[in-house]
This record gives C-alpha cells, structure tokens and sequence, in this order.
C-alpha cells in the first residue's frame, strides 16, 4: 500500500471524503454545482425505468428487438439512454431454453444509464464470487427457482462490455400497453435474479 | 452528461423501486460518488485508470486475512480516489492527510458530514 492509503487508515471514511472535496474544491478541480447535479440524478432520474423501458419495447417492437440485441448501445442511444457506463451494452436474451444472469466479478461494472447505479448485493463479495461458481443455488437463494431443463449463462460485466437481460415476456399480456408493460419489468429481472410476472 | 428523461413518480410508469433500495447509505458515500463523477467529467482522470484503482482496493479487502470491517463498497471507492487523484497529482497523500486531520479536529458537533445545502436554484 503507498502512502495514500497507509496515513488515512484510522482518519474515519467520512473525514477522508470530506478532505478530499475541500481540497478539490478549493483547486478548482471540482465544482460543487456539477458534483450536486450528478448525484440528484443518479438518486432520482437514473434508475431501472429506463431499462424497463427498453425491455417493453423490445416485447412490443420486434425491429428495435432485433436492434437492440445487434448494437444495445446504439439502440437504447435511440430512447435518449446514454452515458458513463453505458457504452459497449450487450443485451443478452432470456427464453425457456436459456436464462441469462449477469455479474462483475472484479467488481461492480453495471448499465448505469438503464439500470441506475447498482443494488448492495451486487457489490458484495458473496454474490460475485458464487454466482459464477453455483448459479442455480444463488438464483434459489434469491427466490427464482428455474426449470431443471433450463440452462443457466452467467455474464462477467467488465469495462469492455456491460451486459443487460431481455427477460422473458410474461404470457397473458398480450393486451399490455407499451407503459403497463414497462411497469411490470423489475430491475432484478434486467440483472437476471429473477423473472417478469403480470 | 447523463441520460435523463421525464417519468412518473406515481402511477404503472413510475420507476420500480418496490425492489429497489437507497443508493446511499450515508451522506459521504454520495459525496465521494459525485466527487468521482465530476472528475471524470472533466477529464482528470479516465474511467480506467479509476476503475483500476476500485479493483484493486476491492481485492486489498479481500485479501485481509482478517477482515478489520465490514465490506464497504465506497470505503474501497473512496479509497481508489484517493489513489487516482494522488496518482495524477491532483492532490498530495500529505494533503489529504493533513486536512483530515484537521477535520477530525473540529469542534464536537462540528464532525459530520455538515453544510452540503449548496443552493439549487439555477
């Protein structure tokens, strides 16, 4: 460990963070008006509805599914979904055959601008390490049991390529509105711990 | 920036939180994530070079025999921003030592994460 890490070990997390915004702060490197702006919106207007949103298009639309699967980061750049993290989008595709399940096992690369910032078991050690060592018993444990005959995929986010999931649509919503059908689609389904109910 | 868009708060088109959960736990974590939002931004670093740092402060956690706390996530991120601003010469290791320090110093009642109403209106 250098320096940076070895003299703030026992200074609380709160005062290191709280030192390093007065300094930058005061150099100018930051201003506090952007740094406030980033973080209300990830808070309040970056969240899953804008992956909820690409999902029930792509139920609804079969050229932007098709698309979608193609190029995800240039389709879901069509709905005006774009930004850090969200570059190089592979959309993966659920079916009775296949259910996709998606993880970063170095540590939390995610779709920021579809799904918002990660939820805590995402971060955690446990589920990196074993979703990619026993998927079907970390999936049971979430409380999505699939099909014996399903065959589990799991995807390792990386920089170089973040992974979504087109969950599965459920059956009987065939009268669905684009936006009843967003409304339906959770942000554990587009991680792939668990599935679309009506 | 960031991709935004008007939707619902209420009604079958507002964001599913039901299974969701607070983004931040505690003031600072959001600080230091806007903190490393802006500066990227800006350009004083690239998403790599942080990202680098975060895997690296994530694995020297996971590499503690004995394990001092529970994980953090943002402890390791604000770890790795200290690492990436020092890195790049944006501040000193002595720096921010030494204001922490003198924060750490402040009055009682004076030691939390105070004084972040920034206005708003504009």
């Amino acid at each position: 460990m250098n320096n940076a890490q070895s003299s703030s070990d026992r200074i609380p997390i709160n005062l290191r963070t709280e030192a390093l915004e007065q300094l930058l702060v005061e150099r100018g490197l930051v201003d506090p008006q952007v740094m406030d702006t980033f973080i209300k919106t990830y808070e309040k207007d970056v969240g899953p509805l804008n992956g909820a949103q690409v999902v029930a298009k792509a139920w609804t639309d079969p050229e932007f599914k098709q698309r979608l699967l193609d190029d995800g980061t240039g389709a879901v750049a069509e709905l005006g979904f774009k930004g850090p993290q969200g570059e190089h989008l592979v959309v993966v595709e659920n079916s009775s055959a296949v259910h996709n399940v998606v993880v970063c096992t170095l540590c939390s690369c995610y779709p920021w601008p579809l799904l918002g910032l990660p939820p805590a078991w995402y971060k955690d050690p446990a589920y990196r390490s074993r979703v990619v060592r026993e998927p079907r018993t970390v999936l049971n444990e979430m409380g999505l049991e699939l099909p014996k005959d399903t065959e589990i995929t799991v995807w390792d986010s990386s920089s170089e390529v973040r992974f979504f999931v087109l969950p599965q649509r459920p059956s009987d919503t065939e009268k669905f509105s684009e936006a009843e059908l967003a409304a339906l689609v959770t942000r554990d389904a587009m991680v792939g711990v668990a599935q679309v109910s009506a | 920036m960031t991709a935004t868009i008007d939707f619902d708060i209420d009604g079958p088109a507002a964001p599913p939180r039901s299974n969701g959960e607070l983004v931040f736990e505690e003031p600072w974590q959001s600080r230091a994530f806007g903190l490393v939002m802006s500066l990227h931004e800006s350009g004083a670093f690239t998403w790599e070079e942080f990202r680098a740092e975060l895997i690296s402060a994530i694995a020297a956690w996971e590499e503690q025999e004995t394990p001092s706390e529970e994980y953090s996530y943002y402890q390791c991120w604000v770890t790795a921003l200290e690492q990436v601003t020092v890195h790049n010469e944006l501040v000193t290791s002595d720096d921010l030592a030494g204001r922490a320090r003198d924060l750490a110093l402040r009055p009682a009642g004076h030691d939390h994460d105070h004084d972040h109403d920034h206005d708003h209106d504009h």
